[in-house]
C-alpha cells in the first residue's frame, strides 16, 4: 500500500483550474521529484497536500501502516502536520526575529508533554520536558552544523543556512513525509551539491519519504528515484529520471532541447 | 537546574526587598496617602499592560478592548465584595471577576480572532463598547450613576501580591512551549500552522489569559477606588493601556512594567501643571515614538541585558549596518 495516495485531485480558483485531476502515489522510503514549468501548479499542489488550500475535489490518503489510513483533504494545516506531513517553503518562512533554537523548538511543539498549568507554574515536569526539547533540538541542528549558531537570530543567518534551518524545522515535527519546495533555489552549485548529499543522508537517518519540487535539474535527475511532471495543472508524465529525459511531452513542455546536457 | 533555582531565589529576594521597603515607607508616612494612589495606579496598570502585551505584543493580535475585560472584573468583584464584606469576599470577588472576564474572553475570542489586524481591532473595540453599554443599563450595576460603597480591601500587600504574581505567571507562560506557540503566530501565522500549531486555539488562549488578568486588575481597581462607573472603562481606557504596551515595547514584559511606572509617575508630577499637562504628556509620547519606535525595551527583557546583552547588541548592530 502506498504511503501517500493522491487521487484525481482538483483545485479551481473561480474559473481557473490550477490543479486538475492529478493523481500520484508515493511509496514508503521513496524520493520523488515534482517538476514543471513556472505556473504549472506545483506549489498549489503542495498547498493542497499540506492543507493550506481545500481541494475542490479528489482525495489525499496517507497510510502510515496497513491499518492506519487517513484522508488529509480538507484538514487544517496543523492537523496535516500532526498526521505526518512536514514542509518547507519556496520563499523562506522562518520566524526571523527568533533565535535558531526557538525556531526548532516551536516546531517540536506537538511532542511536548506538559500541560498549561505547568507552563504557568514551571513545575518540575516543565524543566524536564524543556531540557529534553533543547537536547533534541540541538541534535537536529547538529545535522546541519547549526548548533554553534543556536542563539543567533534566524534572520542573521546566511541564505544557505536559512534554507537548512527550514529543513531542520520541518524535521523537528517528526514527519513521515517531507515536502521540500525548491530547497536549492538561490543556491550556488557547491551549495546545491552539499544539499543533495544532506537530503540523501537525512532520508536514511530519519527513515523519511521525500517529495521534492525543484527547478535545478541536476539535483532532480541525480537524486530522485521517480519524477512527476506537471504542466498547466495536469500531470503529463511520470517515471524514472532517464525516461522523463526522453519523454517527448516533457521535452516540449518544459525541458527544452538541451535536456541531454543537463 | 541549579542555575534556575538560584535565579528563582534571586527573584524572590528582590521581590521581598521591594515589598518591605515600600511597606516601611508607607508605615513611616514617607509615602503619603496621595502617593499611595500613584502606587496603586502603577500596579493596576502593570497588570493591565502585561496582560495586553501577551495578546498584542507576543501573540500579535491587535486588541482595543482590554478595558472591557477590566470592567467585568471590576463589577463582578464589586458586587460580590459589597455583599460579602470580608477579606474572603474580596478574594472570591477577584477570582470570580477574573474568571468571568476570561469566560467572556473565550466567547468573544472565538468569533473575532478569525479576523486580522485592523478588523480585529474594530471588533474588539466594538465588544468593549457592548460590555460598557450593558453595565450602563443593568440594575445591579446601578447604571450610569455608578456603583459606590465598595469595601476597600486593596492595600499595598494585595496590590504587590497580585502584580508580582501576574508578571511571574505571564512571564512563565511566555517562556513555555505554549508561549512560544503564541509568539510564532505573531512571527508568521502560515509557518506556525505548518509547524503543527493550532493558531486559532492559541490566539483564543492568549486572549483568554489576557482577559483573566485584566479582570484581576479591574477587581483591584474597584476595591481600591471604592467607586466605579461604566465611563471609566471606555475606549480611552483601552487606549491608555495600549499606549503603555507600545511605549514599553511590544513583546517586552520589562518594558510594560517600566512604561506603566513612568507614565503613572509622570501623570502625578504633571498634576501641578493642569493647563499644559496633556500637552506635555502627549509631546513626550510623540518624542519617544520618533526616537524609539520599537518602544523603550523593544522585545528585550531585563534578563537579556544582564546576560549577553552588550556583546550581542554590538554584533547585531554591526550586521544591520
Amino acid at each position: 500500500m502506498s504511503l501517500l495516495k493522491v487521487d484525481k485531485l482538483t483545485k479551481s480558483f473561480g474559473g481557473l483550474t490550477a490543479v486538475s485531476n492529478v493523481s500520484l502515489n508515493i511509496e514508503k522510503g521513496e524520493l520523488v521529484g515534482l517538476i514543471g514549468p513556472n505556473g504549472a501548479g506545483k506549489t498549489t499542489l503542495f498547498n493542497l497536500l499540506t492543507g493550506v488550500y481545500v481541494p475542490t475535489s479528489g482525495s489525499i490518503k496517507l497510510s502510515l501502516d496497513d491499518k492506519n489510513s487517513r484522508e488529509l483533504g480538507g484538514l487544517k494545516p496543523y492537523n496535516v502536520t500532526k498526521a505526518g506531513l512536514a514542509r518547507t517553503f519556496q520563499n523562506i518562512r522562518l520566524f526571523k526575529d527568533l533565535t535558531v533554537l526557538d525556531n526548532v523548538r516551536i516546531a517540536m511543539h506537538q511532542n511536548i508533554e506538559y500541560k498549561l498549568m505547568s507552563a504557568f507554574f514551571h513545575f518540575n515536569k516543565y524543566y524536564k520536558e524543556e531540557d529534553r526539547l533543547k537536547e533534541e533540538a540541538e541534535k537536529l541542528l547538529d545535522i546541519f552544523n547549526l548548533s554553534d549558531k543556536k542563539n543567533e537570530l534566524a534572520k542573521n543567518l546566511p541564505y544557505g543556512e536559512q534554507r537548512h534551518l527550514e529543513i531542520v524545522r520541518a524535521l523537528a515535527t517528526k514527519p513521515a513525509i517531507l515536502l521540500l519546495d525548491e530547497p536549492a533555489a538561490g543556491m550556488n552549485p557547491n551549495e546545491t551539491a552539499a544539499l543533495t548529499e544532506t537530503i540523501a543522508r537525512i532520508r536514511k537517518e530519519f527513515d523519511l519519504t521525500v517529495l521534492l519540487i525543484e527547478h535545478d535539474m541536476s539535483l532532480v535527475m541525480k537524486i530522485c528515484e521517480r519524477i512527476y511532471v506537471l504542466d498547466y495543472g495536469m500531470m503529463i508524465a511520470s517515471g524514472r529520471p532517464e525516461d522523463i529525459r526522453k519523454n517527448r511531452k516533457v521535452v516540449e513542455a518544459y525541458l527544452g532541447e538541451d535536456v541531454n546536457n543537463a | 537546574m541549579r542555575i534556575l533555582m538560584k535565579k528563582n531565589l534571586l527573584i524572590l529576594l528582590c521581590l521581598i526587598v521591594t515589598f518591605v521597603i515600600v511597606q516601611v515607607l508607607i508605615m513611616n508616612g514617607i509615602i503619603t496617602r496621595f502617593h499611595e494612589i500613584t502606587i496603586a495606579t502603577i500596579c493596576i496598570n502593570i497588570i493591565l499592560a502585561v496582560s495586553l502585551n501577551l495578546v498584542t505584543g507576543f501573540t500579535g493580535q491587535f486588541s482595543l478592548g482590554h478595558a472591557g475585560f477590566m470592567s467585568i472584573g471590576a463589577y463582578v468583584c464589586a458586587i460580590i465584595n459589597s455583599r460579602m464584606d470580608s477579606t474572603l469576599g474580596f478574594l472570591i470577588g477577584i477570582l470570580a471577576g477574573a474568571v468571568a472576564a476570561a469566560i467572556v474572553g473565550v466567547i468573544i475570542g472565538i468569533p473575532t480572532l478569525r479576523l486580522k489586524g485592523d478588523y480585529l481591532a474594530i471588533a474588539t473595540l466594538g465588544m468593549a463598547e457592548i460590555i460598557r453599554v450593558i453595565f450602563l443599563n443593568l440594575k445591579i450595576t446601578n447604571g450610569a450613576a455608578g456603583f459606590s460603597g465598595i469595601p476597600r480591601y486593596t492595600n499595598w500587600m494585595w496590590l504587590f501580591i497580585f502584580t508580582a504574581g501576574s508578571i511571574i505567571l505571564i512571564n512563565n507562560f511566555i517562556r513555555s512551549s505554549h508561549g512560544r506557540a503564541c509568539i510564532s503566530i505573531r512571527e508568521d501565522e502560515i509557518a506556525a500552522e505548518s509547524m503543527g500549531i493550532n493558531t486559532t486555539k492559541y490566539k483564543v488562549m492568549a486572549f483568554t489569559i489576557g482577559a483573566f488578568f485584566a479582570g484581576i486588575a479591574g477587581a483591584l481597581f474597584a476595591s481600591y477606588f471604592y467607586f466605579i462607573k461604566p465611563d471609566a472603562f471606555g475606549f480611552l481606557k483601552s487606549i491608555d493601556i495600549l499606549v503603555i504596551v507600545v511605549l514599553g515595547g511590544m513583546g517586552s514584559i520589562t518594558g510594560s512594567v517600566i512604561a506603566a511606572t513612568i507614565l503613572a509617575v509622570l501623570t502625578t508630577f504633571l498634576q501641578e501643571f493642569t493647563a499644559v499637562r496633556m500637552i506635555i504628556y502627549a509631546a513626550l509620547l510623540v518624542l519617544i515614538m520618533i526616537f524609539r519606535p520599537q518602544g523603550l525595551m523593544g522585545t528585550k527583557e531585563i534578563t537579556d541585558i544582564f546576560k549577553f546583552g552588550k556583546r550581542e547588541e554590538r554584533l547585531n548592530g554591526r550586521r544591520n549596518r
